[in-house]
């Protein structure tokens, strides 16, 4: 076995241990911890200068109350399960967004391919959050939308958008829809077109041809793509406090509102520890997905 | 049916059936009779992409029940010939008729035709078998009639066994005969077949190409097929177009392009030639005098054309038709003298290439019917070469 070998195998595995293990650990440990008034505001917090003893009640004072809790309070399983639905819902409405969109560029004419690219890439070169800002500038019941609505006639009392679900569903959809378009696209893109010609060949119509070859053979962008928008979707904290009621409920806004509001680590991080376990499902189902695809090809 | 099934080596078990019906009275030649009506019919059809034009000015017959090769250099504009027959193509300027039907207003699903593509088009998210059925759910046929249908085809091109597999399963060759399958499967009116079998190997190639006389027995559907195999065109076709930039040479008979080949063009690209330039003398009758160098006996050779003395002409001469000899020959009506320069060994016949003493190389073919080591020319022999006064023929274009 070559060092250089083992050398280079270590580097992601190093990675992963300090960007992604290290730090579970740690919010793992905070949530078996008490709530405390200090700082950190949790106890017990391991020292070493005690020995063998400290390490000893350290442990002993370590246990899953925080989870407990999770479980009495309504709000929690309600604020799971009301995320899943909305990053449900807006994973299709962003598949029906993004499909035609990724349609259209697949069969644009290749020249206009990467400027149709750069269009769909071209918000993320400015702040994610002055995009959602502004889309509240859009939604109020001031804002540009209505007042076009009411000017052309088409409505006489405003409509109440912002700080409700729609506005949420909007701000998601518009924000990911991106994360939709591009896994799709190249699963277009590459698909043979004389394919669709002998689908027509054998006596499909256009519809038929889209509906039996098209479909299918862009099935693996498709789950990327809801996956790529599914899992961010569900621990979605900005667009729902900035765009949501108070009657959005969604865990990401729960989790800031423990951490920030109550000042509750130990229970933020016992939410977040969920959270995760649940993202971890899907995170496993799209690694398939992929492998799948890969393994298809070839 | 056709006479030149009788001389084309068939396999065993298919060669008792039409053998006895050779006869050459009955010959299949609709070409030939003006009372029929054609299948198809191009008038005038030209195909522009932009400023390119891909198909220029074409008028064509095609008969039902015609097996129809397109042979020509590559970007002739073969597979756009094919596709405005099935339909993904219209035309810039002129008419395509379908039995007696401008096909212009019907869409490709529409079209008693099925192709079959150059690059196969497989479904790869469906296995062979649903490849093979996708047009049958399509069509009329009932659902308890199609896994039999499917069968058929499957066992046609030998592909039983591979039902289940998907396309990326299966060999380039095999993946060919499925898509042959499957455009074969609706047994439609008109095939269109872009270089079927270019992918198997020349057994499978050979065996297919009899299945597909076979099937085109069976079934009479006409088939038009893109080759860039001219000893297949040779086997398979009722009649033979030679394409090249986008306009018909030549349209006839194979062993027609074969002997009287209207161009150089079509002697030079079917089969090996040795063309000969010279100024033309008519004799009498068809026989013609062609002087090709100073000092030299001029050549002997029929044209069917009425010539003017001086005309520039091309002589062609198959290396076949040229005898090989180490002795001057008695008695024959061309003959020069050369020295071997090249031996091409092809197992059953050998090509000497002859520089005889104008410069020009000749090529002769005669067939090895000795061992090799006792050949009877080597290198560096002289040697005679000689033909009759109508092994050639005299073009003029
Ligand atoms: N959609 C198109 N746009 C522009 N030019 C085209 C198009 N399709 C074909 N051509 C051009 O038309 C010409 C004929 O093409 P075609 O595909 O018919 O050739 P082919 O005879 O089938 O050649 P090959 O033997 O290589 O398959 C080519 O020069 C090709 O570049
Ligand atoms: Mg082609």
């Amino acid at each position: 076995m070559n060092i250089r070998r083992l050398f280079l195998i270590s580097i992601p595995y190093l990675w992963l241990l300090a960007l992604f293990l290290v730090p579970f650990l740690i919010v793992m440990k905070i949530s078996l911890s008490d709530l405390a008034i200090a700082i950190p505001p949790y106890t017990p917090t391991l020292s070493l200068s005690d020995g063998w003893q400290g390490i000893k009640g350290f442990w002993a004072a370590l246990d899953i109350e925080n989870y407990i809790f999770l479980t009495e309070d309504n709000l929690y399983w309600k604020a799971y399960l009301s995320s899943f639905k909305i990053a449900l819902v807006s994973t299709a409405l962003t598949l029906l967004v993004g499909y035609p969109i990724a349609y259209g560029m697949a069969n644009a004419s290749p020249e206009w391919r990467p400027t149709l690219m750069m269009l769909v890439i071209l918000p993320f070169w400015t702040s994610f959050l002055i995009r959602v800002y502004a889309w509240m500038g859009i939604l109020s019941k001031q804002g540009f939308l209505n007042q076009f609505l009411l000017w052309s006639g088409i409505i006489d009392d405003p409509l109440v958008i912002l700080n409700t679900n729609t506005a949420v569903y909007i701000g998601i959809v518009y924000t990911y829809v991106p994360f939709m378009i591009l896994p799709i696209y190249a699963t277009l893109e590459k698909m043979d077109a004389s394919l669709i010609e002998a689908a027509i060949d054998l006596g499909c119509s256009r519809l038929k041809a889209f509906w039996l070859v098209t479909i299918p053979l862009s099935k693996s962008g498709i789950i990327a793509g809801c996956f790529l928008v599914f899992i961010p979707a569900l621990g979605e904290f900005v667009i729902p406090s900035l765009l949501g009621g108070s009657r959005t409920l969604m865990i990401g806004k729960v989790l800031w509102e423990e951490f920030f509001s109550n000042r509750d680590w130990p229970v933020a991080s016992a939410v977040a520890v969920i959270l995760l376990l649940l993202l971890v499902i899907p995170i496993i189902l799209f690694q398939r997905n992929e492998q799948k695809q890969r393994e298809a090809e070839q | 049916m056709r006479s030149k099934w009788g001389s084309v080596v068939v396999p065993d078990q298919a060669i008792g059936g039409f053998m006895q019906q050779d006869d050459t009275s009955n010959e299949f030649s609709p070409w030939n009779d003006p009372t029929q009506t054609p299948l198809i019919e191009f008038k005038g059809v030209t195909k522009r992409f932009g400023e390119f034009t891909a198909i220029d000015n074409i008028d064509l017959k095609i008969y039902e029940k015609e097996f129809f090769a397109l042979l020509g250099p590559s970007g002739c504009g073969k597979t756009t010939l094919m596709r405005m027959l099935a339909g993904f193509e219209s035309s810039t300027a002129g008419v395509i008729t379908l039995e007696g039907q401008d096909v212009a207003p019907l869409p490709p699903n529409k079209r008693a035709v099925n192709m079959m593509f150059q690059s196969y088009a497989l479904f790869p998210h469906l296995t062979v078998a649903e490849n093979i059925a996708f047009g049958l759910k399509r069509s009329d046929m009932p659902k308890s009639e199609i896994a039999g249908r499917v069968d058929e085809m499957l066992a046609l091109v030998q592909l039983s066994t591979f039902a289940a597999r998907k396309p990326h399963q299966i060999s380039g060759g095999q993946r060919q005969r499925v898509a042959l399958a499957r455009s074969l499967a609706k047994a439609p009116k008109l095939l269109l077949l872009d270089e079927p079998l270019g992918a198997l190997d020349k057994k499978l190639r050979q065996e297919t190409q009899f299945e597909l006389m076979d099937i085109q027995e069976k079934t009479g559907t006409t088939f038009v097929i893109v080759t860039h195999d001219q000893e297949e065109a040779m086997t398979v076709a009722s009649r033979v177009a030679v394409m090249n930039h986008g306009q018909l040479i030549q349209v006839n008979t194979p062993d027609r392009i074969y002997e009287t080949p209207n161009s150089t063009y079509v002697a030079d690209f079917i089969g090996e030639v040795n063309l000969i330039k010279g100024k033309v003398t008519p004799l009498n009758d068809d026989i013609v005098e062609i002087h090709w160098a100073e000092g030299e006996q001029p050549l002997a050779g029929r044209s069917s054309e009425t010539l003017a003395k001086g005309n520039d002409v091309t002589f062609a001469i198959r290396p076949e038709k040229v005898a090989i000899s180490k002795e001057r020959p008695d008695k024959a009506a061309n003959m020069v003298q050369g020295e071997i320069i090249d031996i091409a060994y092809l197992g059953n016949l050998s090509t000497y290439y002859v520089k005889i003493s104008t410069g020009q190389t000749i090529k002769a073919q005669a067939a090895n019917n000795r061992r090799i080591s006792r050949r009877s020319y080597t290198w560096e022999d002289p040697v005679w070469l000689s033909w009759t006064d109508t092994a050639g023929i005299v073009l003029t274009r």
